[in-house]
């Protein structure tokens, strides 16, 4: 009896033992997925690292079915897309977080905050659609090249997929301002622009910088949207002219190869040695910026 | 320059901006509505694609996507509910908890096409399941699990901390107040995580490339170890692969698309803006 009794609060406990070492495991499951990623591409890319010597792996010619694998222009030409579409979406972005946070009345605000997050869930597949079939023949026409399948129409829309999460992050920003800042300004009897202008501006420069890198990373990751819009010509973007000409990226080589090459091929183990170069350049970018995210979660949310 | 003016002139700029970000929203959605609603019908919705694609209905492609998108759901939101509950609940400000947490963050800004690369590595390949339904729900439901996770872990934090320390003082153990009371109050918010995982999941192409979608296969999944259509990956294939395929076809399956995955959105703006108000605390 004496024993009946002591064991029931026990057997509670053994459940709540377990239930809590099994929610323990799935905390510590996302540092697995993680490594488990990172292991399964050097499993299958690092042969072609050895299996290829260094003079093809950085030369300027990709052609697989001749055996060069040269990664220099993929490289480059994620790069200028990328660097492209963060300056276009930057101005932008932050624009439209003073906007979001200083000016606009609450009913305007009321409707910006949810086309922003619309945008942000419009799927990749569709704006690369939209790209190709309105966006692209627009630039052919209006500037008179030969195909509207350019870095520069590719960084159009890579700076609108941006632009969500840049927007937020820079709202955020602001959001750190202290108000006594802006208080002082105004009472020195600085304009409500200036105040932006010279003192809350500058105050959040480096939650900015954070979105900068974020918008970064979400514009050297993306693929569909690329891959239907930039033309996939594996050449060297040298020159300014380039800006208007095709070119292909990281993410788009993958996508468009992998499908064709056969396993354990030479070309097999070179597209995921590219997907390790893109893993270890968004880990630094996400290293960066981890600092903005900190301090976004301790207010809440991604979105 | 007169500041005042100068403020204008600033003030009109970033208007401007903000418009310039806005609009083309409006522009892609009403386009994409224009040219895709007169594909819509019955029979597109409802039946196989065939001569080629060009002519039929894309029922393949949204059953895949709905299966998909479920398989997804399985699989993440028992790791993403239960990785939330540990950061929220239990873990202590340690070193270990920042690697989850940069883990976390590091998930979230991985390419999707190298979670297609994983993928195929691991679920495809190494444990061989084919290209399959299978293969396709896990990589997704990986992927998934950052934007489940940030959001929900939100959800519980808002819960008052009052709530945990009444339950304690009532001799309720960790797990009761959580169970009992944490979660059905952060509910709403865990709902509307998991449906923002689940939508941008549902738009992904590049993670299915290699792991699930078949170029054309008129006939239904069977089983979890079938290959599938999607409409992402049909949206891409119609739209570049194919070539003379009937605008209208191009347009519907865009907007079929878009009209699940935004009214995914709406559904979890709704849920979460309803719960706010109706929350006492």
């Amino acid at each position: 009896m004496l024993n009946n009794k002591s064991s029931a609060p026990k057997s509670i406990s053994s459940f709540e033992f377990a239930i809590e070492a099994i929610i323990r495991v799935l905390g510590f499951s996302t540092i697995g997925f993680v490594l488990l990623i990172f292991l399964f591409l050097l499993k299958e890319g690092v042969p072609f690292f050895y299996k290829t010597d260094l003079i093809n792996i950085f030369g300027t010619r990709w052609y697989p079915t001749f055996d060069l694998f040269g990664t220099l222009p993929l490289i480059l030409g994620s790069v200028a897309i990328t660097v492209v579409a963060v300056i276009m979406a930057l101005p932008m972005g932050v624009a439209t977080a003073v906007f979001i946070r200083e000016i606009a009345p609450g009913w305007v605000r009321e409707i910006l905050k949810p086309m922003i997050e619309t945008l942000a869930g419009i799927p990749s597949v569709v704006i690369g659609f939209f790209g190709m079939t309105v966006i692209a023949p627009m630039v052919r026409e209006t500037l008179g090249v030969a195909t509207g399948l350019t870095i520069f129409t590719g960084a159009v829309t890579l700076a609108y997929m941006a632009l969500p999460t840049m927007i937020s992050v820079a709202e955020d920003a602001l959001d750190t301002v202290p108000k006594n800042y802006r208080d002082a300004a105004l009472a020195m009897g600085a304009t409500k622009w200036q105040t932006i202008r010279h003192v809350v501006l500058p105050a959040a420069r480096s939650g900015i910088s954070m979105a900068v890198m974020l918008g970064m990373g979400r514009a050297i990751g993306e693929t569909m949207t690329v891959m239907m819009v930039t033309g996939n010509a594996a050449r060297m973007p040298l020159g300014l002219d380039a800006l208007f000409k095709p070119i292909r990226t990281m993410t788009a080589t993958i996508a468009a190869e992998m499908g064709e090459v056969a396993g354990g091929s030479i070309h097999y183990h070179a597209l995921f040695g590219i997907g390790i170069v893109l893993f270890v350049l968004t880990f630094f970018i996400n290293l960066a910026a981890a600092r903005a995210i900190f301090q976004k979660r301790r207010k809440g949310g991604l979105r | 320059m007169n500041r005042h003016l100068a403020q204008e002139i600033a003030f009109a700029v970033l208007t401007l901006m903000a418009m310039m970000v806005v609009i083309p929203v409006f522009w892609v959605i009403w386009i994409i509505v224009a040219k895709g609603s007169s594909a819509i019908s019955w029979t597109f919705l409802t039946q196989m694609p065939h001569d080629g694609m060009t002519a039929g209905g894309i029922l393949p492609a949204i059953l895949g996507t709905f299966l998909l998108t479920a398989g997804t759901a399985l699989v993440a939101i028992p790791i993403g509910i239960g990785g939330t509950i540990y950061l929220a609940e239990y873990a202590r400000d340690t070193w270990l908890t920042r690697c989850i947490r940069l883990a976390i963050v590091n998930l979230a800004g991985i390419p999707s096409i190298v979670y297609g690369l994983f993928g195929l590595g691991l679920f495809v390949l190494f444990m061989k399941m084919g290209t399959s339904i299978m293969a396709g729900a896990l990589t997704l439901g990986i992927m998934t699990l950052p934007v489940v996770i940030s959001t929900a872990e939100e959800a519980l934090r808002a819960v008052p901390t009052e709530f945990r320390t009444v339950n304690a003082s009532l001799g309720g153990t960790r797990w009761q107040g959580i169970r009992m009371i944490v979660l059905p109050q952060a509910l709403p918010g865990i709902i509307t995580g998991v449906i923002l995982g689940l939508l941008r999941a549902a738009g992904e192409t590049a993670p299915i490339l290699f792991t699930v979608a078949a170029f054309f296969l008129p006939v239904l999944p069977r089983s979890p170890f079938d290959q599938t259509m999607a409409l992402p990956y049909h949206l891409y294939v119609i739209s570049t692969q194919v070539p003379g395929m009937p605008e209208e076809i191009q347009y519907g399956t865009a907007l079929v698309l878009l009209g699940i995955v935004l009214s995914m959105n709406v559904f979890a703006s709704v849920i979460r803006s309803y719960y706010r108000r109706k929350r006492q605390w």
